[in-house]
């Protein structure tokens, strides 16, 4: 019995090795067909060449200074609203929770509709001002969900965080209307392009200030795991079992604030990634977190480079934003292993 | 001992006692048809040109064409505010119908892909056939919800093991995301996004008789259905199990829950928008005042919903006279501190 159980479980982790490899390999493949898209193609060779230092310098400014660190982006975003979602679905054991809950992009939104609003369009400050008040929108619409969610003697419970989330990003969201109505055509325009999620921030410098926040949060969450594991059993089991629920859970939904508001202070208002790359993930590879959780930034990242490469192609010159692309390609498959799904 | 600890143990696991207050849920009915009423003349006698409730009186009963203000309170003011009070009820009717069906306490239209339906078959009418009639534009966003509700549905009850709520309401995200998502693509490539912002922020301000006439009976006989269906949706509230165990047909009920749901909220969207927030706090507050049981939840509801639409929609045209605050934005900035008390309560039976 036991042996046999012990060579399921090694079926499973091979399974699930084998699942993460492909997705890493279908990353590297859009990563390459990204690079030769866009308003100028380039051969696979003539990428090789610039990357190695022999371009033009015409093919070096358009792949390094342009395509790549917007691709490089677009992956950093998928995999850290994609890890986002997965901490914040086991923290609530609520499947339909995905960063927008922490009102991360309503915050951020409302501070990028204000600036829009009070600020003179002729200048040019916003590109460099906004993802840090995106940002600054998105950590005080958190912390604002979590002082109001928050009880002295019992600390924050799940339904109690979902519940004061929906309550305070539809506060946020009302206030939102109200400012567009007034906005100009023009701005509105680019107010609705910010919240459909296009990725504007594609210079090295929102890479290198995006970077640092995955690359410690990250690697933390994946340490966490366990303790995701414990506390998505339920309540009870998680307190029986020793685990200090309270700060565990704090420190995690800190972490989740932290990759989301990051993620989308640069990307725009994404949400969708959030919601469905971890679905995605469970589907592939079971509820562990310590699989889950790779699986799901991988997922996350495939889903939003691919979907950043369609939105470059699809319409050139203009484009569409990243978000509306993931909506269009995540919604289907989603739906797809819904209406497949057992369990 | 044993015995004690053995009622203990059942009372634990037997389904939770209904606790119903119709004392209470009497009160509740009366007091706010009289608010109602109220609010409707209220509603009628303040805007941009004020006019005495006497003079309300004799528009309504004794009309007088001749008299501009007769005219005014008939064609303008008395549609609005019967239009107000309808859709109210249908919102919040809607949403408790949804609560109770789904047991998600956070159930309302926006999440069964009305509200995005309707808003994308508008997003196609704005931008393709920009010269369509306010009338069609209604009956478009009608078709629309139910188109959205239709998938959601369809989706959700495709997988082999049926349709749990938890599938409901994640088919119900995914198809609001995918139409959101095309809605808000036409709308960059159109230029149209701020009018469909104003559809959005919902408002009874345009209303005609001839829509209240056209919606009136579709919506009297889904309140008469939600009636009749009161007491399976108390049973369904209760759990599938329970439902299915006291020999109730649950996928019969669910689809005519659905039904309604479609008829009701696809007639409020179409009518003012997507006014997100009634169907989402209204059904929690009667539960507060009235217990669990949906005969009186529901009734309760359809009163509290108009009594809040009607209220919202009179502070609408008194925060910033002339100009007109969106209702859906008010209504939310009445709900958002009544969810977070909810949410603080965390009561357990939502």
């Amino acid at each position: 019995m036991e042996a046999r159980t012990s060579r399921e479980a090694k079926r499973k982790s091979a399974r699930s090795a084998a699942v993460l490899a492909a997705m890493g390999l279908f990353i590297v493949a859009m990563f390459v067909i990204s690079m030769n898209t866009g308003y100028t193609r380039l051969a696979p060779l003539d990428v090789l060449k610039t990357i190695l230092g022999m371009g033009t310098a015409k093919q070096e400014l358009i792949l390094l200074q342009f395509r790549l660190p917007r691709i490089v982006i677009s992956i950093l975003v998928g995999a850290g609203l994609a890890v986002s979602g997965c901490v914040l679905q086991g923290l609530t054991r609520n499947a339909l929770a995905d960063p927008g809950i922490l009102g991360i992009n309503s915050g951020a939104g409302l501070m990028v509709i204000l600036f829009v609003s009070f600020f003179p369009t002729n200048a040019d400050a916003p590109v460099y001002l906004l993802p840090v008040l995106a940002f600054a929108g998105a950590g005080l619409a958190a912390a604002l969900i979590y002082v109001l969610a928050f009880k002295r003697h019992e600390g924050l419970s799940p339904t109690r965080l979902i519940l004061t989330g929906v309550a305070v990003a539809a506060g946020i969201n009302a206030a939102m209307i109200v400012l567009t109505l007034a906005l100009d055509p023009q701005r509105y325009q680019f107010v609705a392009q910010w919240l459909a999620g296009s990725i504007w921030g594609s210079n090295w410098s929102f890479v290198s200030a995006l970077f640092p926040w995955l690359l410690v949060l990250l690697p933390f969450v994946i340490w966490k795991a366990g303790v995701l594991n414990v506390l998505n059993l339920s309540e009870h089991t998680a307190a029986g079992l020793g685990a200090p629920i309270e700060r565990e859970r704090l420190m995690l939904l800190g972490a989740s604030v932290g990759l989301a508001g990051s993620c989308v202070a640069v990307s725009g208002g994404i949400g969708f990634v959030g919601l469905i790359a971890p679905h995605l993930a469970r589907q592939l590879v079971g509820p562990r977190h310590q699989i889950l959780l790779p699986a799901s930034a991988l997922a996350g990242a495939l889903l939003m480079i691919t979907a950043d490469t369609l939105a470059r192609l699809i319409m050139q010159p203009s484009e569409i934003p990243t978000g509306i692309v993931v909506a269009v390609i995540g919604a289907p498959y989603f739906l797809y292993l819904l209406a497949k799904a057992r369990s | 001992m044993a015995s004690h600890t053995k009622a203990e143990a059942e009372e634990r696991t037997s389904p939770p006692r209904l606790r119903t207050r119709p004392l209470a849920a009497s009160a509740v009915l009366i007091g706010g048809l009289v608010a109602v009423a109220l609010g409707l003349a209220i509603s009628i006698s303040v805007g941009a040109a004020d006019i005495k409730l006497g003079t309300v009186w004799e528009a309504v009963f004794r009309f007088n064409p001749e008299l501009t203000q007769h005219q005014v309170i008939q064609e303008l003011r008395l549609p609005r505010a019967l239009a107000g009070a309808m859709v109210g009820a249908c919102f919040a009717v809607a949403g408790a119908i949804m609560q109770g069906m789904t047991r998600n306490p956070l159930a309302d239209s926006g999440l069964l892909g009305l509200n995005a339906g309707a808003g994308f078959v508008l997003a196609i009418c704005f931008a393709f056939f920009p010269g369509v009639s306010y009338l069609n534009l209604i009956l478009y966003a009608f078709i629309g919800a139910a188109l959205g509700a239709g998938i959601v549905y369809g989706i959700g009850s495709l997988s082999p093991n049926g349709l749990t709520p938890i599938r409901l309401m994640l088919a119900g995200s995914a198809v609001s995301a995918l139409l959101v998502a095309l809605s808000e693509g036409i709308a960059l490539y159109f230029r149209i996004g701020q009018d469909l912002a104003f559809w959005y922020a919902g408002g009874v301000a345009g209303t005609k008789w001839i829509q209240l006439k056209l919606m009136f009976p579709w919506v009297a006989a889904a309140l008469i259905c939600a009636m009749l269906l009161s007491r399976s949706i108390t049973l369904l509230s209760m759990g599938e199990e329970v439902a299915a165990s006291l020999g109730q047909r649950t996928g019969l009920v669910k689809l005519a829950a659905i039904v309604i749901v479609i008829v009701l909220a696809g007639a409020a969207v179409s009518a003012v928008g997507a006014v997100g927030f009634v169907g989402l706090v209204v059904p929690h507050v009667a539960r507060f005042l009235v217990g669990v049981d949906y005969r009186w939840i529901i009734p309760c509801s359809a009163v509290l919903g108009s009594l809040l639409m009607i209220v919202a929609d009179i502070a609408a045209r008194m925060i910033n006279p002339p100009f007109e605050t969106p209702v859906g934005a008010l209504i939310a900035l009445i709900g958002v501190p009544f969810l977070l008390y909810l949410a603080r309560k965390e009561r357990r039976e939502l």
